[in-house]
Protein backbone atom coordinates (compact mmCIF):
# COMPACT_ATOMS: atom_id res chain seq x y z
CA UNK A 1 0.00 0.00 0.00
CA UNK A 2 1.36 3.33 -0.80
CA UNK A 3 -0.49 6.50 0.68
CA UNK A 4 -0.02 10.28 -0.01
CA UNK A 5 -0.83 12.84 2.64
CA UNK A 6 -1.02 16.21 2.27
CA UNK A 7 -0.13 18.68 5.98
CA UNK A 8 0.94 22.43 5.89
CA UNK A 9 4.50 22.53 6.79
CA UNK A 10 3.70 25.32 8.90
CA UNK A 11 1.07 27.34 10.55
CA UNK A 12 0.18 29.98 13.13
CA UNK A 13 -1.13 28.31 16.55
CA UNK A 14 -4.36 27.97 16.96
CA UNK A 15 -5.15 27.99 12.80
CA UNK A 16 -7.43 25.14 11.60
CA UNK A 17 -5.34 23.42 8.32
CA UNK A 18 -6.95 20.81 6.35
CA UNK A 19 -5.32 17.53 5.31
CA UNK A 20 -5.74 15.79 2.56
CA UNK A 21 -4.90 11.86 2.59
CA UNK A 22 -5.16 9.01 0.19
CA UNK A 23 -3.61 5.29 -0.04
CA UNK A 24 -3.59 3.01 -2.77
CA UNK A 25 -5.61 0.13 -2.32
CA UNK A 26 -8.31 -1.83 -4.39
CA UNK A 27 -11.39 -1.77 -2.03
CA UNK A 28 -12.77 -4.81 -2.87
CA UNK A 29 -16.56 -5.13 -2.21
CA UNK A 30 -17.24 -8.37 -1.91
CA UNK A 31 -20.01 -8.31 -3.59
CA UNK A 32 -18.09 -8.60 -6.88
CA UNK A 33 -18.04 -11.88 -9.15
CA UNK A 34 -15.42 -13.03 -10.84
CA UNK A 35 -14.71 -14.75 -14.08
CA UNK A 36 -14.98 -18.27 -12.48
CA UNK A 37 -17.74 -17.37 -10.78
CA UNK A 38 -16.83 -17.27 -7.90
CA UNK A 39 -17.54 -14.72 -5.21
CA UNK A 40 -13.98 -12.53 -4.78
CA UNK A 41 -13.41 -12.04 -1.10
CA UNK A 42 -14.03 -8.73 0.77
CA UNK A 43 -11.12 -6.42 1.44
CA UNK A 44 -11.51 -3.37 2.27
CA UNK A 45 -9.64 0.06 4.49
CA UNK A 46 -12.35 -0.34 7.20
CA UNK A 47 -10.12 2.01 9.88
CA UNK A 48 -8.04 5.30 9.53
CA UNK A 49 -6.85 6.80 12.46
CA UNK A 50 -5.29 10.47 12.50
CA UNK A 51 -3.00 10.72 15.52
CA UNK A 52 -1.24 14.42 16.87
CA UNK A 53 1.56 14.01 18.64
CA UNK A 54 -0.05 10.28 20.07
CA UNK A 55 -3.15 11.97 20.76
CA UNK A 56 -6.31 11.07 18.63
CA UNK A 57 -7.51 13.89 16.49
CA UNK A 58 -9.54 11.82 14.32
CA UNK A 59 -10.61 8.53 12.80
CA UNK A 60 -12.99 6.56 9.97
CA UNK A 61 -14.67 3.82 10.24
CA UNK A 62 -15.13 3.06 6.36
CA UNK A 63 -17.65 0.31 4.82
CA UNK A 64 -17.53 -1.22 1.00
CA UNK A 65 -19.74 1.77 -0.40
CA UNK A 66 -16.00 4.11 -0.09
CA UNK A 67 -14.52 4.29 -3.67
CA UNK A 68 -10.89 2.22 -4.55
CA UNK A 69 -8.23 4.39 -3.29
CA UNK A 70 -9.82 6.24 -0.59
CA UNK A 71 -9.44 9.74 -0.05
CA UNK A 72 -10.47 11.02 3.06
CA UNK A 73 -10.12 14.94 3.78
CA UNK A 74 -10.57 16.49 7.72
CA UNK A 75 -9.50 19.39 9.45
CA UNK A 76 -7.40 19.74 12.71
CA UNK A 77 -6.18 22.72 14.97
CA UNK A 78 -2.32 23.57 14.81
CA UNK A 79 -1.89 23.15 18.96
CA UNK A 80 2.40 22.78 18.82
CA UNK A 81 5.02 21.79 16.55
CA UNK A 82 4.52 18.09 16.20
CA UNK A 83 4.21 14.77 14.50
CA UNK A 84 1.01 13.83 12.72
CA UNK A 85 0.73 9.64 12.21
CA UNK A 86 -1.84 8.44 10.21
CA UNK A 87 -2.47 4.93 10.19
CA UNK A 88 -4.68 2.89 7.79
CA UNK A 89 -5.72 -1.04 8.42
CA UNK A 90 -7.53 -3.23 6.20
CA UNK A 91 -9.21 -6.70 6.37
CA UNK A 92 -5.68 -8.50 6.26
CA UNK A 93 -4.92 -6.74 9.43
CA UNK A 94 -2.62 -5.11 7.15
CA UNK A 95 -1.29 -1.21 8.52
CA UNK A 96 0.12 1.20 6.99
CA UNK A 97 1.29 4.31 8.34
CA UNK A 98 2.62 7.54 7.65
CA UNK A 99 3.86 10.43 9.64
CA UNK A 100 3.77 14.21 9.04
CA UNK A 101 5.83 16.99 10.56
CA UNK A 102 4.24 20.52 11.01
CA UNK A 103 5.57 23.63 12.51
CA UNK A 104 3.75 25.70 14.44
CA UNK A 105 4.93 29.35 14.38
CA UNK B 1 -52.22 -49.42 -19.32
CA UNK B 2 -48.43 -49.48 -18.39
CA UNK B 3 -47.65 -50.03 -22.45
CA UNK B 4 -50.06 -46.65 -23.42
CA UNK B 5 -47.57 -44.94 -20.60
CA UNK B 6 -43.98 -46.66 -22.15
CA UNK B 7 -45.07 -45.58 -25.75
CA UNK B 8 -45.24 -41.92 -25.04
CA UNK B 9 -43.39 -41.16 -21.56
CA UNK B 10 -43.46 -37.24 -22.78
CA UNK B 11 -47.19 -37.32 -22.86
CA UNK B 12 -47.50 -38.85 -19.15
CA UNK B 13 -44.33 -35.97 -17.78
CA UNK B 14 -46.53 -33.28 -18.92
CA UNK B 15 -49.88 -34.63 -17.60
CA UNK B 16 -47.61 -35.00 -13.89
CA UNK B 17 -45.86 -31.48 -14.42
CA UNK B 18 -48.34 -29.43 -16.50
CA UNK B 19 -46.37 -26.45 -18.74
CA UNK B 20 -47.69 -23.89 -15.99
CA UNK B 21 -46.20 -25.51 -13.33
CA UNK B 22 -43.51 -25.62 -14.77
CA UNK B 23 -43.24 -21.88 -16.33
CA UNK B 24 -44.09 -21.13 -12.74
CA UNK B 25 -41.13 -22.82 -11.45
CA UNK B 26 -38.56 -21.21 -14.02
CA UNK B 27 -40.11 -17.58 -12.85
CA UNK B 28 -39.58 -18.44 -9.60
CA UNK B 29 -36.45 -19.49 -9.06
CA UNK B 30 -35.36 -16.36 -11.71
CA UNK B 31 -36.41 -14.42 -8.74
CA UNK B 32 -35.12 -15.75 -6.50
CA UNK B 33 -31.74 -15.25 -8.14
CA UNK B 34 -32.63 -11.22 -8.50
CA UNK B 35 -33.84 -10.54 -5.12
CA UNK B 36 -31.39 -12.33 -2.98
CA UNK B 37 -28.79 -10.18 -2.93
CA UNK B 38 -31.36 -7.20 -1.30
CA UNK B 39 -32.32 -9.16 0.91
CA UNK B 40 -29.26 -8.69 4.10
CA UNK B 41 -29.61 -5.09 3.93
CA UNK B 42 -31.89 -3.28 6.54
CA UNK B 43 -33.79 -0.21 4.99
CA UNK B 44 -32.59 3.66 4.67
CA UNK B 45 -34.87 4.47 7.68
CA UNK B 46 -33.76 1.12 9.87
CA UNK B 47 -29.69 2.27 9.46
CA UNK B 48 -30.70 6.02 9.92
CA UNK B 49 -32.68 5.30 13.32
CA UNK B 50 -29.85 2.89 14.41
CA UNK B 51 -27.02 5.61 14.56
CA UNK B 52 -29.56 7.86 16.10
CA UNK B 53 -30.31 5.24 18.77
CA UNK B 54 -33.93 6.48 19.72
CA UNK B 55 -33.39 10.17 19.03
CA UNK B 56 -35.43 12.09 17.37
CA UNK B 57 -33.66 12.99 13.81
CA UNK B 58 -34.02 16.69 13.09
CA UNK B 59 -33.08 18.22 9.59
CA UNK B 60 -30.44 20.90 8.92
CA UNK B 61 -27.04 22.03 10.33
CA UNK B 62 -25.70 19.10 8.19
CA UNK B 63 -24.68 20.95 4.61
CA UNK B 64 -24.32 18.36 2.08
CA UNK B 65 -22.28 18.38 -1.23
CA UNK B 66 -22.65 16.03 -3.18
CA UNK B 67 -23.30 16.43 -7.31
CA UNK B 68 -27.23 15.79 -8.23
CA UNK B 69 -25.85 13.89 -11.47
CA UNK B 70 -23.01 11.97 -11.27
CA UNK B 71 -21.95 10.26 -14.51
CA UNK B 72 -19.54 7.24 -13.06
CA UNK B 73 -21.10 5.79 -9.76
CA UNK B 74 -17.44 4.35 -8.85
CA UNK B 75 -15.99 7.30 -7.53
CA UNK B 76 -18.56 10.80 -6.32
CA UNK B 77 -16.92 13.14 -4.24
CA UNK B 78 -18.53 14.31 -1.42
CA UNK B 79 -18.53 16.90 1.10
CA UNK B 80 -20.01 16.97 4.62
CA UNK B 81 -19.78 20.50 6.76
CA UNK B 82 -21.87 20.71 9.77
CA UNK B 83 -22.84 23.91 11.55
CA UNK B 84 -21.08 23.57 15.12
CA UNK B 85 -18.37 26.04 16.66
CA UNK B 86 -16.36 22.82 17.69
CA UNK B 87 -15.53 23.55 20.99
CA UNK B 88 -15.08 21.60 24.03
CA UNK B 89 -18.70 22.01 25.06
CA UNK B 90 -20.20 21.79 21.86
CA UNK B 91 -18.76 19.99 18.93
CA UNK B 92 -19.85 17.08 16.50
CA UNK B 93 -18.87 13.92 17.60
CA UNK B 94 -19.68 11.49 14.83
CA UNK B 95 -20.74 12.24 11.29
CA UNK B 96 -22.31 9.54 8.97
CA UNK B 97 -23.11 8.39 5.76
CA UNK B 98 -26.05 6.29 4.48
CA UNK B 99 -27.46 5.27 1.12
CA UNK B 100 -30.79 3.99 0.19
CA UNK B 101 -30.03 1.23 -2.88
CA UNK B 102 -26.09 0.21 -2.20
CA UNK B 103 -25.85 -3.94 -1.25
CA UNK B 104 -25.12 -2.69 2.19
CA UNK B 105 -26.68 0.56 4.05
CA UNK B 106 -24.08 2.07 5.83
CA UNK B 107 -20.83 4.07 3.95
CA UNK B 108 -18.39 5.68 6.19
CA UNK B 109 -18.34 6.73 10.10
CA UNK B 110 -16.61 9.58 11.00
CA UNK B 111 -15.30 10.31 14.45
CA UNK B 112 -14.35 13.95 15.16
CA UNK B 113 -13.78 16.19 18.36
CA UNK B 114 -13.16 20.09 19.04
CA UNK B 115 -9.60 19.19 18.07
CA UNK B 116 -11.26 19.35 14.61
CA UNK B 117 -11.31 22.61 14.71
CA UNK B 118 -14.13 22.51 11.78
CA UNK B 119 -16.41 19.76 11.35
CA UNK B 120 -15.92 19.24 7.48
CA UNK B 121 -14.92 15.94 6.08
CA UNK B 122 -15.11 14.66 2.54
CA UNK B 123 -14.08 11.76 0.68
CA UNK B 124 -15.01 9.91 -2.32
CA UNK B 125 -18.34 7.22 -2.26
CA UNK B 126 -19.59 4.46 -4.71
CA UNK B 127 -23.05 4.75 -5.93
CA UNK B 128 -24.79 1.10 -7.17
CA UNK B 129 -27.61 2.84 -8.73
CA UNK B 130 -29.56 6.11 -8.50
CA UNK B 131 -30.52 6.58 -5.06
CA UNK B 132 -31.36 9.08 -1.77
CA UNK B 133 -27.72 9.26 0.04
CA UNK B 134 -28.24 10.80 3.78
CA UNK B 135 -25.61 12.50 6.02
CA UNK B 136 -26.11 12.83 9.59
CA UNK B 137 -24.38 14.41 12.31
CA UNK B 138 -24.56 13.72 15.94
CA UNK B 139 -23.69 16.70 18.46
CA UNK B 140 -21.87 16.55 21.97
CA UNK B 141 -25.26 17.23 23.53
CA UNK B 142 -26.53 14.07 21.83
CA UNK B 143 -28.96 15.64 18.95
CA UNK B 144 -29.01 14.12 15.79
CA UNK B 145 -29.11 16.34 12.61
CA UNK B 146 -29.51 14.90 8.75
CA UNK B 147 -29.35 15.91 5.30
CA UNK B 148 -30.24 14.24 2.30
CA UNK B 149 -29.70 14.15 -1.20
CA UNK B 150 -30.99 12.45 -4.37
CA UNK B 151 -28.01 11.07 -6.75
CA UNK B 152 -28.96 10.52 -9.97
CA UNK B 153 -26.45 7.81 -11.33
CA UNK B 154 -25.72 6.77 -15.00
CA UNK B 155 -22.87 4.22 -14.91
CA UNK B 156 -23.47 2.07 -12.16
CA UNK B 157 -20.69 1.22 -9.61
CA UNK B 158 -20.16 -2.43 -9.60
CA UNK B 159 -21.35 -2.86 -12.90
CA UNK B 160 -18.32 -6.02 -13.76
CA UNK B 161 -21.35 -8.16 -11.77
CA UNK B 162 -23.11 -8.28 -14.79
CA UNK B 163 -20.76 -9.27 -17.47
Amino acid sequence: MRSIVNVPKTARAGEVIEIKTMIAHPMETGYRTGTNGATIPRNIISRFVCTYDGEEVFSAELFPAIAANPLIAFTTVAVQTGTLTFAWTDDSGATETTTAEITVI
Amino acid sequence: MGAEAAADPKAALERRLGRRDLLAGVVGVATLVMVRPAVARPSLDAAVALFAGGREVQPGRVRFDIPPLVENGNAVGVAISVDSPMTEADHVKRVALFNEKNPQADMALFHLGPRAGRATVSTRVRLATSQTVVALAEMSDGSVWSSSANVVVTLAACIEDLL
